[in-house]
């Protein structure tokens, strides 16, 4: 039937498509950065120096910005992402307040980048700035820390529901080995359920910081945009997407575009790394579980 | 030992009385955006907010039209290119599962699923914009397009993995040839997954910025050209937010409320459509 | 005397070149009930999935030697073709779940494209009906999706649509095994009904149901034909000992 072939082969190159998309990205960031490469070296990376007029354009700054950032929100995601995983895992599987947190999470993870960024800029800053008066810390309101709290409440209701995930493939026989042995609800979520997720768990967070590294809109408004290298977690800073978002359109020369771009290759290549890694975990406890329903 | 349990037991009702707390923290946040963003929204929202065009500095009033019909423009746009080509690639997924590439392609789809939204937008500026020597419309619908894309093709690879093969087996032991088998048999009975892949992926895309700094760029003025720049809501909450002026704020506030809007509403009539439209087995 | 519609000579049909049918010849009937029965593993639904060409859509799935529908061998022709001529129903029930009854019975000539007036179509729908011994439980709700029948009813629903394209053989393949004995029961009248239409070939695991409905018996082991025959013939005096194992039970 010439037909159906033909339809076969419309499917076929559709899916041809689409790898020859992601290839293209990789070839396009690593062309239009090779300027900036052949010109910086290894240096690129490890060059404290961001100055477009003088043409030095060290991205260091940028990379401890992005990892300070990423990791104070990981960090500040963490217990929140765990806590509702195991109440919505263990404690509420169903039921009414079950229901509200999910549609709490659904919400949150709903609201558009930008409209976090335009809150965090004109509610959390504020009250953030009086802390830090409060605390005699300079007062920019901006910095890292905003970023965080904010990049935070972003990626809570996406590792959460990950992780929820994995807690609830933990097999319920083992769960009641444990409770009929006498283990308190606790006990069995200490030394049965988390030790048992371990993996899943750190691919959410994985996947988590994956998602904090690449996010750019909140912070972009809310980070300060310093192009020096932070002095506390408070100071005002810059982070690849966040530079990348706010000179883009300004960069003059060819370099600096290229160096702009390079910066992206690099962010494209960590995150690719990072889910990578996040993915491939969260497959084979899929796949281990699959295995062990086929044995019964 | 009764001292023991008494201490477990206390022990567990402080771990479940925590995890309870914590989980119900992150209700504040929730509900501050949404009620600032109802507050300040609220005010400005109105007849003329809707159908008109931003105004100059200092003049007060105007509206955010010109940004409402860009948004619609946009992902209508990248609609036309993602959705055919997504629900192409899942079937091709869900049907030649075992083939070495449908095991690439998936992995190319979930990293492209990861690349960050400034990435794509870099990528649309180099590809598009570059060579056509200005900001488009069309520039930032290629990269919504490639931001959509993961999200249809593993909803409609998904959702098509799990209709039972026996129906594909009773629709091609009738004779009928296999794309009409695909097409009339097979996606009909995905339609409500598949349908909810695209809205979801749509409210994803119509609160996206990043990827539109540097493409679609904004527009102060009303555009349906595909070869100019063009403004959307999220992009002008940026610039407004941005801005040093306290009518802009509140018309970013009432841009805000239009785009959250928008995207709960598509949200709700994805999550209506897959509960109201199952298809049985 | 019986007029021969298939012809299966030395056939053979593999999973990665492993074979799970293997050299079988053998006639079948015009408008008589055969069953092919053996324990499970036995190759029998490999068998009857190579009739129509269904086998040939499991990836790495070969075959060889020549099946005759009236004397033109089917890997000759469009399986497109094929499949329109022999039908088949399945062991679970499958209804296309996006379309009323109706639609189902007519799903045949929908899905191909062929048009049919109002008038042909419900001509159509109440014969296969009224053959499939449905058309007085569901003519009431005719559009209603037909997801909703019970499960003898959904079985029932689908001989209808086979039947509806007029094919000349239907091939039945467990068809009770998912359905409770009463269910069953009604099927099973149903098939010896369908034999004035049509020629039937049925699959089935089940001794009894083969001796309760057909006409000729074939007994498949290890993929093997192990003894064919009339099933009156074949139930009281086995000519093979492993069919006779078979018969009193000794596996299986």
């Amino acid at each position: 039937m010439i037909s159906d072939r033909i339809f076969r082969y419309f499917l076929y190159c559709s899916a041809i498509i689409v790898v020859l998309l992601l290839v293209s990205i990789f070839i396009t960031l690593l062309n239009d950065s090779m300027l900036s490469i052949r010109h910086f070296g290894i240096g690129f990376v490890t060059s404290k120096e961001w100055d477009p007029v003088k043409n030095d354009l060290g991205s260091f700054p940028f990379l401890i910005g992005t990892l300070l950032t990423s990791f104070l929100a990981l960090a500040i995601t963490m217990p929140f992402s765990l806590g509702i995983a195991i109440f919505l895992g263990e404690f509420y599987r169903e039921g009414f307040v079950s229901t509200f947190l999910k549609t709490v999470i659904e919400l949150l993870a709903g609201v558009p980048s930008v409209i976090y960024g335009f809150w965090g800029l004109f509610i959390l800053v504020p009250i953030i700035r009086e802390f830090q008066v409060k605390f005699h810390v300079t007062p920019y309101g901006v910095g890292i820390f905003t970023s965080s709290v904010i990049l935070a409440i972003m990626i809570i209701p996406y590792s959460a529901s990950i992780i929820r995930e994995v807690i609830t493939l933990v097999p319920n026989d083992i769960k009641e080995a444990a409770y009929s042995l006498g283990a308190t609800q606790y006990e069995v979520i200490r030394y049965i359920v988390i030790p048992n997720s371990l993996s899943g768990i750190f691919a959410g967070f994985l996947l988590s910081l994956g998602r904090a590294l690449g996010e750019t809109m909140a912070v972009t408004m809310v980070i300060g945009n310093s192009n020096f290298i932070p002095t506390s977690i408070f100071s005002p800073a810059n982070t690849m997407a966040s530079v990348i978002a706010n000179e883009f359109t300004e960069a003059t020369t060819d370099l600096y575009l290229s160096s702009l771009i390079q910066i992206a290759l690099i962010l494209f290549i960590v995150t690719m790394i990072i889910n990578m890694i996040g993915k491939f975990v969260i497959r084979k406890l899929g796949y281990s579980d699959k295995s062990k329903k086929k044995m019964k | 030992m009764n001292n023991g349990i008494k201490l477990r037991i206390i022990k567990n009702s402080i771990f479940k009385i925590l995890v309870i707390l914590v989980s119900f923290i992150l209700v504040i946040p929730l509900f501050l955006i949404f009620f600032y963003i109802f507050k300040m929204g609220i005010s400005s929202i109105n007849i003329d907010f809707l159908i008109n065009l931003p105004k100059p500095v200092g003049e007060t009033g105007g509206g955010v039209s010109n940004a409402i019909i860009g948004t619609f423009m946009l992902i209508i746009l990248s609609s036309i290119v993602s959705v055919p080509l997504g629900i192409a690639a899942g079937v091709f997924l869900s049907e030649n599962r075992s083939s070495k590439l449908a095991g690439i392609t998936s992995s190319c789809i979930e990293i492209i699923q990861g690349v960050p939204s400034i990435v794509i937008g870099i990528i649309a500026y180099v590809w598009v914009v570059k060579p056509m020597g200005s900001f488009t419309a069309l520039s930032g619908s290629i990269a919504l397009a490639i931001i959509m894309l993961p999200v249809i093709v593993k909803s409609t690879e998904e959702t098509l993995i799990l209709i039972p093969h026996s129906l594909k087996e009773a629709a091609l032991s009738l004779g009928v040839p296999y794309y009409k088998v695909i097409i009339r048999v097979i996606l009909p009975s995905g339609l409500s997954g598949i349908l909810t892949g695209i809205l979801l992926s749509l409210a994803r895309i119509s609160g996206e910025t990043a990827p539109l700094l540097f493409t679609a760029f904004g527009n102060p003025f009303m555009n349906l050209n595909l070869l100019k720049p063009v403004n959307s809501l999220p992009l002008l909450i940026f610039n407004y937010a941005a801005s040093p002026y306290p009518e802009w704020h509140s018309i970013a506030w009432g841009a805000s409320f239009v785009l959250i809007a928008l995207v709960l509403v598509l949200n709700l009539t994805a999550k209506g459509i897959a509960r109201k439209w199952k298809v049985q087995f | 005397m019986e007029s021969t519609v298939l012809e299966v000579k030395n056939f053979s049909a593999f999973y990665d070149r492993v074979a799970a049918v293997r050299n079988i010849s053998m006639d079948f009937y015009t408008n008589r009930i055969t069953a092919i029965m053996g324990p499970s593993g036995c190759g029998k639904s490999t068998f009857i999935r190579s009739i129509n060409r269904m086998h040939e859509l499991t990836p790495n799935a070969g075959v060889s030697g020549e099946i005759l529908l009236d004397k033109v061998n089917i890997y000759s022709m469009s399986p497109i073709l094929v499949r329109r001529k022999i039908g088949m129903v399945f062991q679970r029930p499958n209804p296309f779940p996006t379309m009323s009854i109706y639609e189902n019975v007519t799903s045949g000539y929908r899905l191909n494209g062929i048009k049919l007036s109002k008038h042909e179509r419900d001509s159509i729908v109440e014969d296969s009906l009224r053959k499939a011994s449905l058309w007085d439980e569901v003519k009431d709700y005719l559009h209603r999706k037909g997801t909703f029948l019970s499960g003898g009813q959904q079985q029932r629903l689908c001989i209808a649509r086979a039947l509806a394209v007029k094919p000349e053989i239907l091939l039945l393949d467990e068809p009770t095994s998912a359905l409770d004995p009463k269910a069953t029961n009604s099927i099973e009248k149903l098939i010896v009904e369908l034999k004035q239409t049509v020629t039937v070939i049925i699959v089935t695991h089940n001794i009894a149901q083969a001796a309760r409905v057909s006409d000729y018996t074939a007994f498949l082991f290890l993929g093997e034909l192990i003894e064919y025959g009339l099933t009156d013939k074949m139930f009281t005096t086995p000519k093979d000992k492993r069919t006779e194992e078979y018969l009193t039970g000794k596996f299986g």
